[in-house]
């Protein structure tokens, strides 16, 4: 109804390198910095927009302004001392590294972790899973001047943080998944608390569905936009939601599963369109999939149990040397931790292969190209990445 | 595009109605119940080992000395300082906490103008949070360091009670880097030592599996490391920071398996005298005794030529005379004495001062003569019959010498120390041999859980077949004729009287009689002083019946020290801390005299 098809002849052809020439000199061009403090940027980072009118010709991301060096300050710190500084590397799930790092350090040590802290580990993934989606609901809908569904999903978030905070001690850094097991069974109640916020959610998502998938202003903005072709995926390395919405029915949980994911039942799903429109709907069906999954965990999980296995001592703790890679599928694809030790106190390589590494930069770029400005904050969100990620 | 897709947005304007979700007082609400706040520490509970600064990945924690906070016997005295501008709050210092003293508040905010407040030590410097019973602690017992002893393999009662093998089997070099792992590496077993043996340091050559460096170690402090490898009273264990939550490390079993298992040859490599120059100074040391030796050892490494006399046929004092050979085997003893012998020490046994040679002589043909004479001398309880008791320490010394000694088929052994379970399991043995069965009773005064003894010597003893009788007075050696028939014994009331004096109260009614055709004694011995002779005994000054010594061991007569025990006591690691410190002592005399030579 309102398509906007740009005259790109106007414009210098690309040179062999994909990049275009322009000069600046020539008043056609202008050079905009989006981000990194811009509102409809997706944390910090920055994109170097070259905009002709009211299209951008060519985007540059730049990151950086987060790189804290977490692998290598891995590589400083005891198999134990690094526990604390994996959730870092990406804030708003960062249950992931918990677990990825645990798992690798499990591998190689050849410790075995009790049953229940597998179920619990698995329960934290999926609220952990459930805050992100929420997260990235209320950041495209904000994108896009949605500004309320975006306070019902911070506040449905919030009450989900309440439970992390019940749970593990903490609402944003959970230190909870250590190597070994987890830190503490249930509290006693949670079940029933955490079925309260399930319904919350359940409710304002109802809600949101009606301002964002059944919205004319939201389709408008979002289908046909930023359309990811599945050729690419695997040349851009992309996962998660941003696959599935382009049909690539793929999910470390079902291909290759992990912790206890076997013994619950869900669906993952697809689209095809494999725009912005696409990729929010595959993660409000997977939102509402994961609410089922904490339910389901809660339901089946054992009543007791031990939660923390007995580790060797870990003030002088040397695992042999090795190599694995573990992975998991995350709010936004394969996470993966790559672990390498020689037989010392310390890691001997540390990588974080997080999903954002990929989306918000190569394809990123590849994508901005011919987009409307106004339309880059979501098209940036609907990648939904986590700068952190990026510069472990 | 439909209809719907332009009007269902509006469904969000329902919502005005609603209160708002945000919180309006965000500084009352209370933390979670394991909410990982600010922390508190229990005074009581804490003992200094500094495993919380030690596991902190941001270096948040130092530990520091407190006012009122003494060091003491398994406390270092110091308690962890907090820096907040670096906590991360990750709770490894909780979890890690060896006593589970440090924990966690629910309280999270605190405003303070000054940046330095939130440097502080908690615990020490009140906090409002410090009695809030809710936030973050361990939930069950602590799991990230060992608490649970490596499993030692030992005879079994039924194939140990027939013969004088050695019971322990000591742990296999797997089994000792398991038990090393355990260390926290606080280091209050270093001062609780009295050799104050580099106990962290040589536990982690054992976790390295780097056994000859551990031996090299060992012998910096401790020149009797596999004699106290075996028969150590280990203190060390009872400061342990890990006895707090689980099973003290094995810190004894951990030094044997060092001895244990280097080659016996290697010995001689690793263990060599220093390159010194001779200093054509010497000493007489009397007694081969662990102090003795100790101090020879040292003082020959410094160059001195040393001389030690033993009136006994072998050296090793009471080590060899008063420790059964299942606890501590004479091979093991023999080579130990061959490497202190390799550092240039004479040991010249079958030479009892006094006799043989005088101590005028010792006193005119040497620099400095050092007394290690022991205890032994068995104490008598002096009841009726007592003249026909045995002396514990007489017999164990003639069951050692191979010398026979009567068995009869049925023992009383009065005492409750470790030498009346080291007779009264040497003489069930004999019996078991002669008889084939065993038939010993103890009898002491203390209850059983006041006995001197370690308590495995007690329950080994038991498990042998020794029945104990605890909270028995002995009041008479029943006799018949010239005959042994028994003791009798009352039930002890009390011990002490009010004023903490020894005065044991009975009850007269309970009286029993133990059947036995001997009745040892072994409720302590005394030194034999009569090698000092009649003028040297008058010129020395005494303490209680002791030979009086400086805190270096010299005695009031410039060229004669005393160590080990004797003077001090009371067991084979406390000998060797007075033998390295009467070496000291006697070295700096020599060297002065040295200096007024030239």
């Amino acid at each position: 109804m309102f398509s906007f098809k740009p005259d790109r002849s106007q414009y210098p052809a690309p040179g062999p390198d994909g990049k275009i020439e322009v000069d600046l000199e020539t008043g056609k061009y202008l050079k905009l910095w989006h981000g990194p403090n811009h509102p409809g940027i997706t944390g910090n980072m920055s994109v170097e927009l070259t905009v002709c009118g009211d299209e951008v010709v060519e985007g540059k991301t730049h990151v950086g302004y987060l790189h804290r060096g977490f692998e290598k300050l891995m590589e400083r710190r005891t198999f134990i001392q690094v526990f604390p500084i994996v959730c870092r590397v990406c804030v708003p799930e960062p249950d992931f590294n918990e677990y990825c790092y645990a798992a690798a350090v499990e591998e190689l040590a050849g410790i075995e972790v009790p049953e229940m802290a597998n179920w619990i580990r698995t329960l934290i993934l999926e609220m952990g899973r459930f805050n992100s989606y929420m997260m990235a609901m209320g950041g495209i809908s904000g994108a896009l001047g949605l500004g309320v569904v975006g306070q019902w999903m911070t506040y449905t978030r919030d009450i989900m943080l309440d439970r992390f905070e019940e749970l593990t001690g903490a609402r944003i850094y959970h230190m909870f998944i250590l190597p070994g097991g987890v830190r503490a069974h249930l509290p006693e109640g949670f079940e029933g608390r955490m079925e309260e916020v399930l319904q919350t959610a359940e409710t304002y998502l109802a809600d949101a569905e009606k301002l964002m998938f059944h919205s004319s202003v939201f389709k408008t903005r979002t289908q046909g936009v930023g359309v990811i072709d599945p050729a690419l995926f695997e040349t851009y390395g992309v996962t998660g939601p941003n696959a599935r919405a382009g049909g690539v029915a793929k999910d470390v949980r079902k291909d290759s599963p992990y912790l206890v994911y076997d013994q619950l039942d869900f669906t993952v799903h697809t689209e095809t369109a494999s725009d912005i429109y696409a990729r929010t709907l595959v993660r409000f069906k997977d939102l509402h999939e994961t609410i089922q999954l904490i339910r389901q965990i809660l339901k089946k999980m054992p009543k007791e149990g031990e939660v923390m296995t007995n580790l060797p001592n870990v003030l002088h703790w040397k695992i042999p040397r090795g190599e694995t890679y573990i992975k998991g599928e995350s709010s936004r694809g394969e996470y993966g931790y790559y672990l390498v030790t020689d037989g010392t106190g310390y890691p001997r390589r540390v990588n974080v292969r997080g999903p954002s590494y990929t989306h918000a930069m190569a394809l990123l770029e590849h994508l901005i190209p011919g987009t409307n400005i106004s339309d880059i904050a979501a098209l940036m969100v609907s990648l939904h990445t986590y700068p952190p990620e990026i510069e472990r | 595009m439909s209809l719907r897709d332009v009007l269902s947005p509006f469904t969000a304007w329902k919502h005005v109605i609603n209160d708002p979700v945000t919180i309006k007082d965000p500084f009352n609400r209370p933390g979670a119940d394991r909410y990982r706040g600010f922390h508190q520490n229990d005074m009581d509970k804490c003992i200094g080992c500094g495993s919380c600064e030690e596991i902190c990945q941001n270096a948040a924690i130092d530990m520091v000395p407190v006012e009122g906070q003494e060091a003491g016997p398994g406390d270092s005295g110091l308690r962890p300082m907090i820096d907040y501008g670096r906590c991360c709050w990750c709770a490894l210092c909780v979890d890690v906490c060896m006593t589970g003293s440090l924990t966690m508040s629910n309280e999270y905010t605190w405003v303070d103008s000054d940046p330095d407040a939130f440097r502080f030590v908690p615990g020490v410097d009140g906090k409002s949070w410090d009695l809030e019973p809710k936030g973050y602690q361990r939930e069950d017992t602590r799991r990230l360091t060992g608490t649970t002893r490596a499993p030692m393999g030992e005879l079994a009662p039924e194939d140990r009670i027939g013969n004088f093998c050695e019971i322990v089997d000591g742990f296999t070099p797997e089994q000792a880097v398991i038990e090393a792992d355990r260390c926290v590496e606080c280091g209050l077993c270093v001062a609780t030592c009295p050799a104050h043996m580099d106990i962290p340091d040589y536990i982690a050559k054992v976790r390295d599996g780097d056994f000859e460096g551990g031996l090299q170690l060992l012998y910096e402090t401790n020149p009797f490391s596999q004699a106290c490898g075996r028969i150590c009273t280990h203190k060390c264990e009872t400061t342990c920071a890990a006895m707090h939550e689980g099973d003290a490390i094995a810190i004894r079993w951990l030094k044997r398996a060092i001895t244990d298992s280097v080659d016996k040859d290697r010995y001689f490599d690793l263990i060599q005298k220093p390159d010194v120059p001779e200093t054509g100074q010497s000493v007489a040391v009397i007694g081969a005794g662990p102090a003795g030796l100790t101090t020879a050892f040292d003082l020959a490494r410094k160059g001195h030529k040393v001389v030690v006399f033993e009136a006994l046929d072998k050296p090793g004092g009471m080590m060899r005379y008063g420790i059964p050979e299942y606890r501590l085997p004479y091979d093991v003893l023999d080579h130990e004495i061959s490497v202190i012998e390799a550092m240039g020490v004479e040991i010249r046994c079958n030479m009892r001062v006094g006799h043989e040679i005088s101590m005028e002589q010792l006193a005119k043909a040497y620099d400095a003569v050092v007394l290690s004479i022991g205890l032994h001398q068995g104490r008598s309880t002096r009841v009726p019959g007592s003249d026909k008791a045995e002396a514990a320490i007489d017999l164990l010394r003639r069951i050692t010498a191979g010398v026979e000694v009567p068995v009869p088929e049925q023992v009383a052994v009065i005492g409750g120390g470790n030498v009346a379970m080291d007779i009264a399991r040497s003489m069930a043995r004999l019996q078991k041999i002669k008889y084939g069965r065993v038939g010993v009773t103890v009898t002491a005064l203390e209850d059983l859980d006041r006995f001197l003894a370690d308590r495995e010597e007690i329950e080994e003893a038991q498990e042998e077949g020794c029945v104990i009788y605890p909270a028995r007075g002995p009041q008479e050696i029943v006799l018949d004729g010239e005959t042994v028939m028994g003791l009798r014994t009352w039930k002890v009331q009390a011990i002490f009287d009010d004023q903490g004096r020894f005065a044991p109260k009975y009850d007269e009614a309970d009286e029993m009689i133990h059947p036995a055709g001997m009745v040892v004694e072994a409720i302590g011995q005394m030194a034999d002083i009569s090698l000092l002779g009649e003028a040297l005994t008058e010129k020395l000054e005494w303490n209680r019946g002791r030979i009086m010594i400086d805190s270096t061991g010299q005695t009031s007569e410039p060229w004669l020290w005393a160590a080990g025990d004797a003077v001090s006591g009371p067991d084979v690691i406390h000998a060797v801390a007075d033998g390295h410190r009467v070496a000291v002592s006697v070295g700096k005399m020599l060297a002065a005299k040295r200096e007024k030579v030239q």
